[in-house]
């Protein structure tokens, strides 16, 4: 259960953001600075702004929201400044707004998704009627160009019951898959790949019985709180499946990259004992392929596509983004063309805002032209808002990499 | 400067606080002033020392004088100066080395000085102030408070010229004109050549070089020069003043200044050929760390930015200089009664929390030898920057519409802040990243504070003062200042000055991340730039390049 007294703000405050140098790195990898001159930047919205703060919290700057918690200032920095950290933990702190309707209808993943899969067909509907789109952009701020994700008719959980658990004790080798909201409720199809994936490389899976959301969408909306209270009920189940000496795989890069550093430097928890345990599969696989404790399934004989490898940015700030690339270039048939590590623009629930769109977009811009450029059957990334941007702007077929694992085994 | 032979009614020497309270006292008074500055306002002791506005709190057992006519002055100073303090109140606290009976003695001391002084526990102690050692086992809340000495000279500078007075920094005094045991006035030189400053009366108001001037006037007085070392830290750790309840030593005091805090202090006689040497050892600095820690533990993993010294203008009083006879207390000398020398006055000692007295006083006497009845005012007049301002209705959306560079000058500025135009884009830029001061902040420095060298500026912005110690600023404000004037020659050599002065600061605690920033800074300067080989030798030849 969450714990009442833990300040997240008090705990973790190690001054790191001393270390700056202030070379100003940051600010040039910085992908809103790149197109928004109002955004201060990382360096001084950061470590900067925080002396500012630590003198006095009025000096909070609403520019702060500007930032897409992307942490790619992070990965540029060579003195290793949490910067992306320290923006992120100054909105929960000092931001005098209240989440309102929107954030909190943004951030419930969870909430909203076991309702809206229940009337999926009229949810689907309704959101991508003109009116209602102009109803979300006046009254609620979620832009009308937004093609906001559809819900699943059935959740992945209500699949996996019917159609793969009674499978799963026939293997002696388990993973316990994290599937994340996304897979559950709005795009099952990564998540009934890596079953079947698993399963074809001789692994049972398992879910997690009590599996909340990671937490990142209310870290992102000003709800740091309910963030922590599912960051307790996640670390006390995975802690138990540790427990078994089972390990846990993931398909969301975001999810992943929250559990294992988003916990620890935004929310201040101590999750050293099982930050290790949760990997993301391509990675758990690419992992056991180079140890020879796995050999890849034969591939179909008639499957090749080309596909373009996008890096989110929680995959470039885990540096993960080798084993996914890696493991499909691994895979018979498949023709990777690795894109230029670029922000598209999303950052979970950032492009839906009315007033983020346009520069959301903007962001994207230099990915999109890659994409297009690219001459390829489809964009393979990691992350699933980032799928649901490249779909929508480029109007391409986006994939997870291991629906293309599937693909070719099947 | 026109003229070389000008005539005033009185000069004061010493562009620090003191001379700054004088020339604005006697301005408002009426007199004809001209104040005369070696090198920049609060080059001296002004500008080192901890701004601490103390409550006097801190004297209350050595010198109950002293302490009942700070707290006088403490209440004054949040009235006239309002934008250079800022009321964080103070703690004293006792660690368990220290003895509970001090602090009950100290209490009582504090309360008949006057002071008010309020017993904590601990725990209500560390729940005001997270900072402070957890092992304390008492403390006391007293009205201490921070103040910015630069603001705060600046100021009385400013209130002076509106009240007519002639400042002018640069300027040395290199003699003082006597005629039949009267002072005439005084000689001086800038780079523009000498001058003469003829005035009945003449102010000595030159902090540890009093010594030196008076011995221009053939006076002999004897200083008794104490240095005193501080750590300024990298942002604040502590949100309230933070003394040790015990009897003042090394070490003992850490004050949070605007963004940054300031760790104090040690005191060493140091002999006169040796206050212009403000180099901090590596000695001093271990002390103050060794010290500092106990009270504060956080300062250990907090980075410290530079070292500094500063010399405390401490007068032997009469013939005697074994420094068995020292005052702390206010010193006012009239030389026509001391030395039979009339018209020359020196003022000293004191404290910046004094500097207001002391200038009342020196003025006093000033308007006595030149018959003069007004009486002083500046105890009610709000300081520029500090004059009372209505409370906007919604003060929040006032905040708001207000750029951050803004907000951080107003602490600066105080009211005078509208004066920095902020419309134009590149106005808002920023030039000191780290303190956060804009392009529209130094060209108001430029014109209306006449700062024309990178120091200057400094001392009335802080930029150079933050993180970087000057490394991404100093080569944008050297920029406009050739711009402003197109004498890129001058502006180059001043920024390698510039850049050697903070890196004198640094030297002494060059470790850690403080290094990597100066070698980082270094590098750009010298390898990027190559600063040390750049050789300007007339403006066509900068216009080609």
């Amino acid at each position: 259960m969450a714990n009442k007294t833990h300040n997240f703000f008090i705990s973790n405050n190690d001054g790191n953001f001393e270390q700056c140098l202030k070379c100003s790195i940051c600010t040039v990898y910085c992908p809103v600075s790149a197109v928004d001159p109002l955004f201060p930047g990382p360096k001084q919205a950061g470590p900067d702004g925080e002396r500012y703060r630590l003198k006095n919290p009025d000096f909070y700057d609403e520019s702060l929201k500007l930032c897409l918690n992307c942490k790619r200032c992070e990965v540029a920095c060579p003195h290793d400044v949490r910067i992306g950290d320290i923006i992120q933990r100054a909105r929960l702190q000092h931001s005098p707004h209240k989440p309102g309707i929107r954030a909190r209808l943004l951030a419930s993943t969870d909430l909203v998704g076991r309702w809206a899969t229940r009337l999926s067909p009229a949810i689907n509907t309704a959101i991508s009627l003109k009116s209602s789109k102009e109803f979300g952009h006046q009254m609620l701020g979620i832009h009308k160009h937004y093609d906001f994700p559809t819900y699943a008719r059935q959740t992945f959980v209500k699949w996996f019951e019917k159609n793969a658990l009674p499978q799963q004790g026939g293997f002696e080798k388990k993973v316990v898959y994290f599937h994340g909201c996304h897979v559950n409720y709005n795009d099952p199809a990564p998540g009934m790949a890596l079953v079947r994936v698993m399963n074809k490389l001789g692994y049972g899976v398992e879910l997690i019985d009590d599996e909340k959301c990671c937490g990142n969408p209310f870290m992102a909306n000003g709800m740091p709180q309910r963030a922590l209270q599912l960051a307790f009920r996640n670390m006390n189940s995975l802690r138990q499946i540790a427990n078994k000496g089972l390990e846990v795989i993931t398909t969301s890069s975001t999810c992943t990259f929250t559990i294992r550093d988003e916990y620890k430097f935004v929310l201040g928890l101590d999750n050293a004992d099982i930050r290790d345990k949760v990997s993301l599969a391509t990675r758990f696989i690419f992992k056991k392929l180079e140890d020879e404790e796995l050999e890849l399934p034969p591939v179909r004989p008639d499957f090749k596509i080309r596909i373009a490898y996008h890096t989110a940015c929680h995959m470039e700030k885990l540096g993960w983004a080798f084993y996914s690339a890696n493991l499909l270039r691994q895979i018979p048939g498949v023709e990777l063309v690795m894109l230029d590590s670029l922000c598209c623009g999303m950052a979970g629930t950032y492009g839906f805002k009315t007033e983020n769109f346009e520069r959301s977009q903007k962001i994207g811009q230099p990915l999109f032209n890659a994409i297009k450029e690219a001459n390829v059957d489809a964009v393979v990334t990691d992350c699933e808002m980032c799928h649901s941007q490249i779909a929508m702007s480029t109007g391409m077929k986006v994939l997870h990499p291991i629906e293309i694992l599937d693909m070719a085994f099947s | 400067m026109g003229k070389k032979i000008q005539n005033y009614d009185v000069v004061v020497i010493g562009g620090g606080i003191t001379g700054a309270g004088v020339a604005r006292d006697c301005a408002m008074r009426g007199l004809r002033v001209v104040l005369l500055e070696a090198f920049d306002i609060t080059h001296g002791a002004t500008g080192r020392n901890h701004g601490l506005m103390h409550s006097g709190a801190r004297y209350v057992m050595s010198d109950p004088e002293n302490a009942k006519e700070c707290i006088r002055e403490n209440r004054i100073l949040r009235r006239i100066a309002r934008h250079c303090v800022e009321e964080t109140d103070g703690l004293f606290v006792s660690l368990p080395d220290d003895d509970l009976d001090y602090q009950r003695r100290f209490i009582k001391a504090c309360l008949k000085a006057g002071i008010s002084a309020e017993e904590l526990a601990p725990d209500e102690a560390l729940a005001i102030e997270s900072s402070v050692n957890p092992k304390l086992i008492g403390a006391v809340r007293v009205p201490d408070a921070a103040i910015d000495p630069f603001r705060l000279t600046i100021a009385n500078v400013l209130d002076a010229q509106m009240h007519g007075a002639t400042v002018l920094t640069n300027h040395r005094v290199t003699g003082i004109l006597v005629e039949s045991g009267t002072v005439a006035g005084v000689e001086a030189e800038s780079k523009d050549g000498k001058f003469t400053f003829l005035a009945p009366v003449v102010v000595n108001a030159a902090g540890a070089w009093c010594q030196q001037i008076a011995s221009l006037a053939g006076v002999t007085i004897n200083m008794f020069p104490a240095r005193g070392a501080l750590l300024i830290f990298g942002h604040r750790v502590n949100h309230m003043v933070i003394n040790r309840c015990r009897k003042p030593s090394n070490g003992d005091i850490l004050v949070p200044d605007d963004i940054v805090c300031v760790l104090g202090t040690t005191s060493n006689r140091v002999p006169i050929e040796e206050i212009d040497n403000t180099c901090v050892t590596a000695q001093e600095v271990d002390l103050l760390l060794q010290e500092g820690v106990k009270l504060v533990p956080s300062l250990e993993r907090t980075r410290i930015l530079r070292a500094y010294a500063g010399v405390r203008p401490l007068v032997a009083l009469g013939e005697d200089d074994s420094g068995r006879n020292i005052s702390r207390g206010i010193v006012l000398f009239d030389h026509k009664e001391r030395d039979g020398l009339d018209g020359f006055i020196t003022i000293t000692g004191g404290k910046i929390m004094t500097y207001r007295l002391m200038a009342q006083k020196a003025t006093d006497l000033v308007c006595r030898k030149l018959g003069v009845t007004a009486v002083c005012a500046t105890a009610t007049r709000p300081l520029p920057g500090s004059e009372p301002v209505a409370e906007p209705d919604d003060d929040e959306e006032v905040e708001n519409t207000m750029s951050f560079a803004h907000r951080a000058a107003l602490g600066r500025h105080g009211t005078r802040v509208e004066m920095i135009s902020e419309d134009k884009p590149e106005q808002r830029a920023l030039v000191c990243e780290c303190e956060h001061v804009s392009h529209g902040e130094v060209n108001y420095a430029i014109k209306e504070l006449k700062a024309d060298s990178m120091e200057k500026l400094r001392r009335r912005t802080r930029l150079g003062m933050g993180t970087c110690q000057g490394k991404m600023c100093a080569c944008r404000a050297a920029s406009l200042f050739s711009q402003a004037d197109g004498d890129v020659e001058r502006h180059v050599s001043d920024l390698k000055m510039f850049l050697n002065e903070r890196w004198k600061g640094i030297r002494p605690i060059a470790w850690g991340s403080a290094l990597s920033e100066a070698q980082l800074s270094a590098m750009t300067y010298q390898s990027l730039c190559g600063i040390d080989r750049i050789n300007y030798s007339s403006p066509t030849d900068s216009d080609k390049q």
